[in-house]
């Protein structure tokens, strides 16, 4: 075998801490190693343009390019020796960027330990086989799961495309927290108004199943060909023949059920319709507060409805479906408030979140949209914000920033003088973040026109005094210590990861950070790819975001879905197990710890056999450990491979 | 040990692909400076790993093993750290029959967005085996078993 070393400076990235050219020296006395040079870019075109003449001029059968992490750029150089001739399994990367020349500023050690990691890298080549992919079929169906904003957008589009989408949410109508929210900044739109019509367009298109009500229960299969299971829950409603008319809320008497759409703000039925907009516009019976659940007795709604849609007896059904891709779109939740003690949230009836005053403010609200305090019913005159509950505070777990609060702090303020215009705002913040289209402009009007007091600095406690709550904290542009008195006290709650995040991205087998956003494939270039083929991130589950952020990662998850989807047939990476028939004793250790059920028993000439399905096999190598023969080896990963690199480096 | 600098000792790291050396990889985005001593070898899970290879990199000379995966329940393939978390902790019980100090090997879990953790880690695993000093050499190991290649 003919090796060439290619190993890269990536400008001073590499070459700064590390002696480049003593490398490629070096790695001309590894075994095997006919070329090695040092160039400036390996990645950069001319770099790329070397490695393909050195290949056909030496005659090279394996190439190792030592630069950066193998997560960046090793299937850029597959192609490039590829482009050459070879196989593009005829390649290793050592990482000496990441793992040498990034941490350490010894310029002797790092060197030496870039010979190191070279040299494993050949050892490894010197072992590997040419692989050749196999196609499979795709189901060109998606699962979008979760009906918020990006949701629905990656939905929408997904559906334009002709692509058939199976939308799955959770509660009984899709819209999300978007819903919920009154207006929208910086253009103090109407929510509703601007994402009604999308809703319903949800509703309405022919290509998109929505099963609302829904959770997913499990996910099987692999990139083109999922199965998924979802489970309906009981709405104690079939509807199927529910027309959405609502007669069944007017005579309802159990009025004192939580209302969660509101936020909690005050009650409504036990059976309900969440609101006006809702798609699908159906009731659902709450069965903690219906009569019939917790008194066994009242058919007041099953005895008004007009088409006899009420089914008590209704229990959660299972349906499963077949997709080929899957966009996760399951939004945020909001920080519990309750958290800061010291602020009274949940304890003091009038210091609400950001979200219930969102309720108040609404038309559709439980106040009608006419701004009252939850405690007494009257209209506050003084409102007072305070920014950052839960965002970029470690002492709760939520070192990072929340994004929006600043700007739906402002439009809130705004809002509030429009509503009660002889209203007084103050807003605690510790600094305003706008950035974005008009953004800061916005934050500038609720200021200057609207007089809105901000006052830089955390608030350290609030309490009851009288009918009104006193607000204390500092000033630290005047250094001084305020005390304020407010009518009503909204927290700007920060965003944290949905409910059940952790749990889904566990059966996407993704990966989540620890907060329990999802992670992405990249930070930068790969923003809405998972390292999961076929499984696709939108909106705020990814991180907190704000609306036209969500909306623009929906419509960029479509668009990554219907490129795949473009292709009739995918290529299944060849890294997989490869079973030895002659070493293979049959004992079915590999079929019980797969977990994808890629290996099964086959009967191989009147003895049982391990045999690996080859679409299936995801390459994790799971097999190779536990086989006690050797005989199931993960290709590309071979125990002889893999010692090959512990004694490249372990000479006693 | 051709390349083995004086200060240094030999520390060989096992890592998953998908968290661990995504997270080594975040730390050096980050420019987290960490000990030079630690050489990694990638690989696709930490299911992945026979402890035959922690036994061998330690009977051949190696100071220090570190192997790190994925957080339990956050496994790429689902359920391969699970495996990996049982073989892992009956394999150090068993070092300490071999003639190796336990405190030679550890595993951990490192998600690919820990890049500070892996830094931690890392810097404390390396004080750990320097504190051991360099492990006691056995001889010519691989003289008396010999690495029998299989053609796989």
């Amino acid at each position: 075998m003919k090796i060439g070393v290619f190993v890269c400076h990536c400008g001073s990235n590499i070459a700064g801490t590390v002696d480049t050219a003593r490398v490629a020296k070096a790695a001309m006395e590894f075994p095997e190693v006919t070329f090695a040079s040092d160039t400036m870019y390996a990645c950069s075109e001319p770099g790329q343009d070397a490695i393909v003449e050195a290949i056909r001029e030496k005659g090279l059968d394996g190439v190792v390019v030592a630069s950066c992490t193998p997560r960046m750029h090793e299937p850029t150089f597959r192609r490039t020796v590829e482009r050459a001739g070879l196989n593009r399994y005829m390649f290793e990367m050592a990482n000496i960027r990441e793992h040498v020349s990034w941490i350490g500023k010894d310029m002797e050690a790092n060197t030496n330990k870039a010979i190191d990691l070279t040299r494993i890298a050949a050892e490894k080549l010197r072992r590997n086989q040419p692989l050749h992919p196999k196609q499979f079929e795709i189901n060109k169906r998606v699962l979008v799961v979760g009906g918020g904003v990006a949701g629905i957008q990656a939905a929408l589009d997904c559906a334009d495309g002709d692509r058939e989408v199976v939308l799955v949410e959770k509660s009984s109508t899709i819209g999300g927290k978007m819903a919920k929210l009154d207006k929208t900044f910086p253009t103090v739109d109407c929510s509703s108004c601007i994402l009604g019509p999308k809703m319903v367009d949800v509703a309405q298109h022919p290509k998109i199943t929505l099963y609302a009500m829904s959770e997913v229960e499990e996910i099987g299969g692999y990139v083109g060909n999922f199965e998924v299971k979802i489970r309906k829950k009981p709405a104690y409603v079939n509807w199927d023949l529910c027309t959405g008319c609502g007669l069944c809320m007017e005579k309802c008497p159990a009025k004192k059920s939580t209302d969660y759409f509101n936020e909690r703000l005050g009650k409504t039925t036990a059976i309900n319709i969440p609101f006006p907009q809702a798609i699908p516009k159906k009731a659902v019976i709450d069965p903690d507060f219906c009569r019939k659940f917790t008194k066994g007795k009242c058919d007041v709604c099953a005895k008004l409805c007009p088409t006899k849609a009420v089914d008590f007896e209704q229990q959660e059904e299972f349906v499963t479906e077949q997709v080929g891709a899957i966009v996760a779109a399951t939004g945020y939740d909001v920080f519990d408030i309750s958290k800061y003690g010291e602020y009274g949230g949940g304890r003091l009836p009038d210091v609400i979140t950001s979200l219930q005053y969102e309720r108040l403010l609404s038309a559709s609200g439980p106040t009608g949209g006419h701004v009252k305090r939850p405690s007494d019913g009257r209209e506050p005159k003084t409102v007072v914000f305070v920014q950052c509950v839960g965002s970029r505070d470690k002492s709760v777990g939520r070192p990072y920033c929340s994004g929006f609060c600043c700007m739906y702090t402002a439009k809130q303020a705004i809002l509030t003088k429009d509503h009660i215009p002889d209203s007084d705002s103050y807003v605690f913040y510790m600094d305003i973040r706008a950035p974005g289209k008009m953004y800061d402009e916005f934050t500038r009007r609720a200021m200057e026109e609207y007089g809105t007091q901000y006052v830089r600095g955390r608030v350290s406690m609030i309490y009851p005094k009288g009918d009104k709550y006193v607000v204390r904290g500092a000033d630290t542009l005047l250094g001084t210590q305020v005390e304020m008195e407010a009518d009503l006290v909204v927290l700007a709650a920060g965003a944290e990861a949905a409910v059940g995040a952790p749990q889904l991205a566990e059966k996407l087998r993704i990966s989540y950070d620890t907060y329990g956003f999802y992670m992405e494939s990249h930070p930068k270039l790969r923003p809405v790819e998972t390292n999961t083929a076929g499984v696709y991130l939108a909106g705020a589950c990814q991180g907190p975001k704000d609306i036209p952020a969500s909306v623009a990662q929906g419509s960029a998850a479509a668009s990554k879905v219907l490129a795949m989807f473009a292709k009739d047939k995918l290529e299944n990476d060849p890294v997989i197990s490869m079973v030895d028939i002659n070493r293979c004793i049959g004992c079915g250790k590999c079929i019980q710890v797969c977990p994808f059920g890629a290996v099964k028993e086959v009967d191989f000439r009147g003895q049982p056999k391990a045999e690996v399905i080859e679409t299936v096999c995801q390459g994790c190598g799971i097999c190779t450990a536990t086989c006690p023969q050797g005989a199931i080896q993960l290709s590309h990963f071979t125990d002889n491979q893999i010692l090959a690199e512990v004694n490249a480096l372990c000479q006693p | 040990m051709s390349a083995l600098n004086q200060n240094e000792l030999r520390i060989i790291g096992f890592l998953c692909n998908w968290c661990s050396y995504g997270g080594a990889d975040t730390a050096g985005v980050g420019r987290f400076s960490q000990p030079t001593d630690l050489r990694i070898i990638r690989v696709p899970c930490s299911g992945r790993i026979n402890p035959l290879f922690i036994g061998r990199a330690l009977l051949n000379g190696a100071d220090g093993v570190l192997v790190s995966g994925c957080h339990p329940r956050d496994c790429h393939y689902a359920e391969g750290n699970f495996y990996a978390r049982r073989r892992l902790e009956m394999f150090q019980r068993l070092l300490s029959t071999m003639g190796i100090d336990p405190k030679r090997f550890e595993y951990t879990w490192v998600s690919a967005s820990e890049g500070q953790r892996w830094q931690t880690v890392v810097t404390k695993f390396t004080e750990q085996i320097h504190e051991l000093g360099p492990a006691p050499r056995f001889g010519a190991f691989q003289d008396q078993n010999p690495v029998v290649e299989t053609k796989c």
